[in-house]
């Protein structure tokens, strides 16, 4: 299973990689969007499926190391490596600093905290413009100037190179929730007080827990500003943390391939239902609520079992 | 700093509030009842602002179009509990991603009714101008919104703590499966109190559109406020609700005057050291 599993995600990376020179810019950007929002989602699947914690403001982490990439390539001129260290640093200890208040809370005071912090990073974006120019985002976010011989400006390049930095954190991620550590979680998740009548420190792998998926959110995020070349309030808000978690459920928590799938989905069906109509909300509203309806556990648990 | 500064910030941060209690209240108590993180809730006060608008260009009616506002929008909720919610009873992503999907579409049915540009609810005379009191001028209509608040707020209270039904309620937020053993009907109870809190959600949206104005996008933002005030105060508590509502009001508001760049923060700090002291809130039980 756990072999199968392997090859079947590089299976599908190498088909992507071998059908993206075919397509034309439109479905390729789609796919690169897609390539880089599966690491958020596959980020939050760590907590939601792997740990049992739904958190409601996983935006924050995201749109911290965006803003991070944001700030040090326009005011700074810093380069790819320093941006990526720091973006996904500052995830990581901003998820370190909300983990403290969050994780003593279980079940719906979760949700509601997260949320609430969530709203503490969105509010920052939103109002502190003297560091993140509000409303208005920061726009004209250079693509990485790595000593490649590809062009990372033209769409191609750059699609290998965020489907590349996907592969890695999902063969980061896979050794997480196979290690000795993932299945603490998973112990976590089932019964969170025979953890901790076996001796383990539930609240220390929550706070690991919590804390790694930031990070690799804050990984997703520093590829999402080099995508868009753009960071605005929109990539912190409630809406965009929710819409992860409907990845996550539509894909099928408690899998890698799930959220990577479900992200895809969501990010193909937003663009494409959008081109046809304007009522796309609705339509992205209706998807919320078949999927709990239907598929309660997601595409890939309506397979399983 | 001048005094009239502390005076009127004060007297505006409390007016918020008041129109806050009566979006968070409802919120509270649904969650107190069924545990639902109910999403859609600011969806209800943005749609009870349209409505009274609606309703307020027909029949030029205030107070007609406050109350058909909150009725509409009680229907709406008790339709959204007993078809969808209460299905997912225990389920709390699923209830989350549920509600979510019902605030997506509010949000855009409220845009293909009324389009995108703000609008405000024409106050009724006798509540525009202002108050003059010891040289202090205060506008009339949120004097009118603390009052109205205030009076909704002891019905409340003596709803909850001297009526047989208010008696039940208490019993279902205590412990739902109990209160179903000694006879009550729970699934009737959660009804009922969806239907309150949307009811109130949306009275607020419309009283509130009054100053607030009503435009796309209101609902996601007045949502988190609710939320502050429900995990502040405590989940299920109306004292809480009280407190929680009159706090974060005034909070915004100072907020907002002395620290412009970062006034949600300040929103939102108090609230988290609030939960690192006292994780169950102010007023809440664990």
């Amino acid at each position: 299973m756990r072999t199968r599993g392997v090859v079947a995600g590089l299976a599908v990376a190498a088909a992507a990689a071998l059908v993206a020179p075919a397509l034309s810019a439109y479905p390729l950007t789609l796919l690169t969007q897609a390539a880089i929002v599966a690491v958020l989602a596959m980020s939050l699947d760590v907590l939601l499926g792997y740990t049992g914690l739904a958190s409601l403001g996983h935006a924050a982490y995201f749109g911290v190391a965006a803003y991070a990439v944001g700030i040090l390539t326009t005011e700074y001129r810093r380069g790819f490596v320093v941006c990526l260290l720091v973006g996904v640093a500052a995830a990581a200890l901003t998820a370190a600093l909300f983990g403290l208040l969050a994780i003593r809370a279980t079940g719906t005071y979760f949700l509601m905290i997260t949320l609430a912090l969530g709203m503490v990073v969105w509010g920052l974006a939103f109002r502190w413009v003297s560091l993140t120019k509000g409303d208005n985002g920061i726009a004209g976010v250079p693509r990485p100037d790595l000593p490649l011989p590809w062009n990372l400006g033209a769409p191609l390049p750059f699609f290998y190179f965020a489907l590349t930095a996907t592969v890695l954190a999902w063969a980061l991620l896979g050794l997480l929730v196979r290690s000795p550590f993932g299945m603490t979680l998973l112990g976590v998740r089932e019964s969170e007080s025979r953890m901790r009548a076996l001796g383990y420190n539930v609240w220390l792998h929550k706070y690991l827990a919590f804390v790694i998926s930031g990070a690799f959110a804050g990984f997703a995020g520093v590829f999402w500003a080099y995508y868009n070349g753009f960071v605005s309030p929109i990539d912190v808000q409630l809406v965009t943390s929710v819409e992860t978690l409907l990845m996550v459920a539509l894909g099928g928590p408690g899998t890698l391939a799930g959220p990577a799938l479900g992200a895809t989905m969501i990010v193909f069906l937003k663009n494409f239902v959008s081109v046809y109509t304007k009522r796309w909300l609705l339509i992205l509203g209706a998807v919320y609520i078949g999927v709990i309806l239907f598929a309660p556990r997601g595409v890939l648990g309506a397979f399983r079992r | 700093m001048t005094p009239e500064f502390w005076i009127v910030q004060t007297f505006n941060g409390l007016s918020y509030g008041a129109l806050l209690f009566l979006l968070a209240s409802g919120l509270s108590l649904i969650f107190g009842v069924m545990r639902i993180v109910n999403l859609a809730h600011g969806s209800y006060f943005l749609l009870g602002g349209y409505v009274g608008l609606s309703v307020v260009w027909r029949t030029k009616s205030f107070p007609l179009a406050l109350l058909a506002a909150a009725t509409a929008i009680a229907l709406v909720g008790m339709a959204m509990e007993r078809l969808f919610l209460r299905r997912l009873s225990g389920q709390t992503l699923g209830q989350v991603l549920m509600t979510v999907g019902f605030a997506l579409i509010f949000q855009d049915l409220a845009l293909l009714i009324w389009g995108g540009d703000p609008y405000s609810l024409p106050v009724p005379l006798p509540l525009q101008g202002v108050v003059t009191v010891g040289g202090f001028r205060f506008p009339r209509y949120r004097v009118f919104i603390m009052v109205l608040a205030a009076v909704i707020g002891a019905a409340l209270w003596l709803a909850l703590d001297r009526t047989r039904i208010g008696a039940m309620i208490r019993a279902a937020v205590d412990d739902a499966e109990m209160a179903q053993g000694v006879g009550i009907r729970v699934p009737t109870v959660s009804l009922g109190v969806f239907a309150l809190g949307a009811f109130l959600a949306a009275l607020g949206g419309g009283i509130g559109s009054g100053f607030l104005g009503v435009y796309p996008g209101l609902d996601f933002e007045i949502l988190p406020y609710a939320f502050v005030v429900v995990i502040v105060g405590g989940l299920g508590s109306l004292p809480g609700a009280m407190v929680g509502s009159l706090l974060v009001g005034l909070l915004d508001n100072f907020g907002k005057a002395l620290f412009p760049e970062l006034a949600y923060f300040t929103l939102f700090a108090p609230m988290a050291l609030i939960l690192a002291l006292r994780p169950t809130g102010l007023f809440g039980r664990a």
